[in-house]
């Protein structure tokens, strides 16, 4: 089936099967891989994007069901030291990552959160990741990260 | 993982949907945020032939008091669910538990009407709807039929709705007079390993269990000993009456029915019995 997604502010069209998951559109259609893939069973929360401004598990929704909204990927919100998002300034600064993998799910889903409650606190921050598995960090760094971030930008989309 | 090859139909009405599923029976699923439905087709554990994308049909996310009852359209999303001021006012019990489905993401996509229809005994929608004596309106290609929440689960992943037809609403009766979700979990975000919900509504106290058989349960044990002036820590030993828990890697039958009890005393505390 063709689908016209926006993805990053830029629509994309192309012919795909109808069972292509979003991630896998984002990753082997576009290119775009910067959106892992972790757990792939709705677990872990790497392959997260914000879809019409809400965080979702792009292993489990299929390109089809995005068809016509607009995606927005860890590409769109920054991609060199130079235009990085406040919340991808914040993990910088934080040390909120090691190995990386589970961290452009992690920011997507934290700049969604902060987007919805700019007052966050920090038992909401600890309780609104819990959909974002992170092996390395023991997710302290994290926290601090999307809290400094929500003061200044964190959730602009 | 990828599903098994479908076929795609995107419908954008109720009668729409019937049509399809009546014209392809069986083998049709429908799809709404499609949290339960995916995740069983990329493990090949389901496989139609054919999805019916009910996502955009519009006019079915809602939530409206109608006199002592709450109406939620089939397709309003757990967080919808969750933050809704008519929920919170006269049916908490409901908001509360949208809450505590999976996680942030989950909640952004997945509809009440699918956790329902999915059937799913370790969802915790079912068992709230369960708990309140809820009942679900499914249309059909005859039309419209209500069937009450203790009828509508009938085995596990089964329903009382027939292939063609579609959960459109779901009512629950007002019930602001106490309630209660109790979800043991080992790791945040997980399903209930046992989950207790209970209501108070109309002097009377409805107390459902998660996981705890192959659908939802009512704990018709416990009902009927608080009818009978039981205390909340007797009426919470009987909890695992009539009840099957299967043993898996989380937990052995025998945990599960320790869990029921402990789990429903505390949700009897907590609202307020």
């Amino acid at each position: 089936m063709k689908v016209s997604i926006e993805v990053n502010g830029k629509k994309e069209e192309h012919d795909v099967e109808d069972r292509t998951l979003l991630v896998f559109f984002l990753r082997e259609t576009l290119g775009l891989t910067g959106t892992n893939i972790g757990c792939d069973t709705t677990n872990c929360g790497a392959c997260t994007v914000i879809m019409n401004g809400e965080s979702v598990k792009s292993c489990t929704v299929l390109a089809a069901q995005a068809d016509g909204q607009k995606v927005l990927t860890i590409e769109g919100l920054g991609t060199s030291q130079d235009d990085m998002h406040p919340m991808q300034e914040a993990f910088r600064q934080n040390h909120a990552l090691q190995c990386g993998y589970c961290t452009p799910g992690m920011v997507m889903a934290a700049v969604s959160l902060v987007h919805d409650n700019p007052n966050i606190t920090e038992a909401e921050v600890r309780e609104g990741l819990e959909g974002n598995l992170c092996r390395c960090t023991g997710y302290h760094n994290i926290v601090k990260a999307v809290l400094a971030a929500a003061g200044s930008g964190g959730g602009d989309l | 993982m990828i599903p098994a090859a479908f076929d795609y139909v995107r419908v954008d009405s109720v009668d729409a949907a019937v049509a399809a599923l009546t014209e392809h029976g069986d083998d049709a699923k429908l799809l709404a945020g499609g949290h339960s439905l995916l995740p069983l087709m990329k493990l090949r554990l389901a496989f139609p032939s054919v999805l019916i994308d009910i996502g955009r049909i519009e006019g079915l996310s809602y939530v409206r008091q109608e006199g002592d009852q709450v109406a939620i359209g089939a397709l309003t999303r757990h967080c919808d669910v969750n933050a809704s001021p008519e929920l919170a006012r006269h049916a908490p019990l409901l908001a509360y538990v949208a809450g505590k489905v999976g996680d942030p993401q989950v909640r952004h996509r997945g509809t009440i009407g699918g956790s329902i229809a999915h059937a799913d005994p370790a969802s915790d929608l079912p068992a709230a709807v369960l708990a309140l004596g809820g009942e679900m309106v499914v249309t059909g290609p005859s039309g419209q039929r209500v069937i009450p929440a203790t009828e509508f689960f009938t085995g596990f992943l089964e329903t009382a709705m027939s292939p063609e037809e579609m959960l459109t609403e779901i009512r629950v009766p007002t019930a602001t007079a106490g309630h209660s979700y109790q979800k043991f979990v080992r790791r945040a975000q997980d399903w209930a390993m046992v989950g207790v919900a209970v209501a108070r509504y109309d002097g009377t106290t409805g107390v459902s269990l998660v996981n705890m058989g192959p659908t939802p349960l009512r704990a018709a044990a416990v009902e009927s000993a608080l009818a009978s002036g039981a205390s909340a820590a007797d009426a919470a030993e009987v909890a695992d009456q009539d009840s099957e828990p299967t043993g898996d890697a989380n937990a052995s039958p025998e945990f599960r029915r320790h869990l029921a009890k402990v789990l429903t005393r505390r949700a009897l505390e907590e609202a307020g019995l």
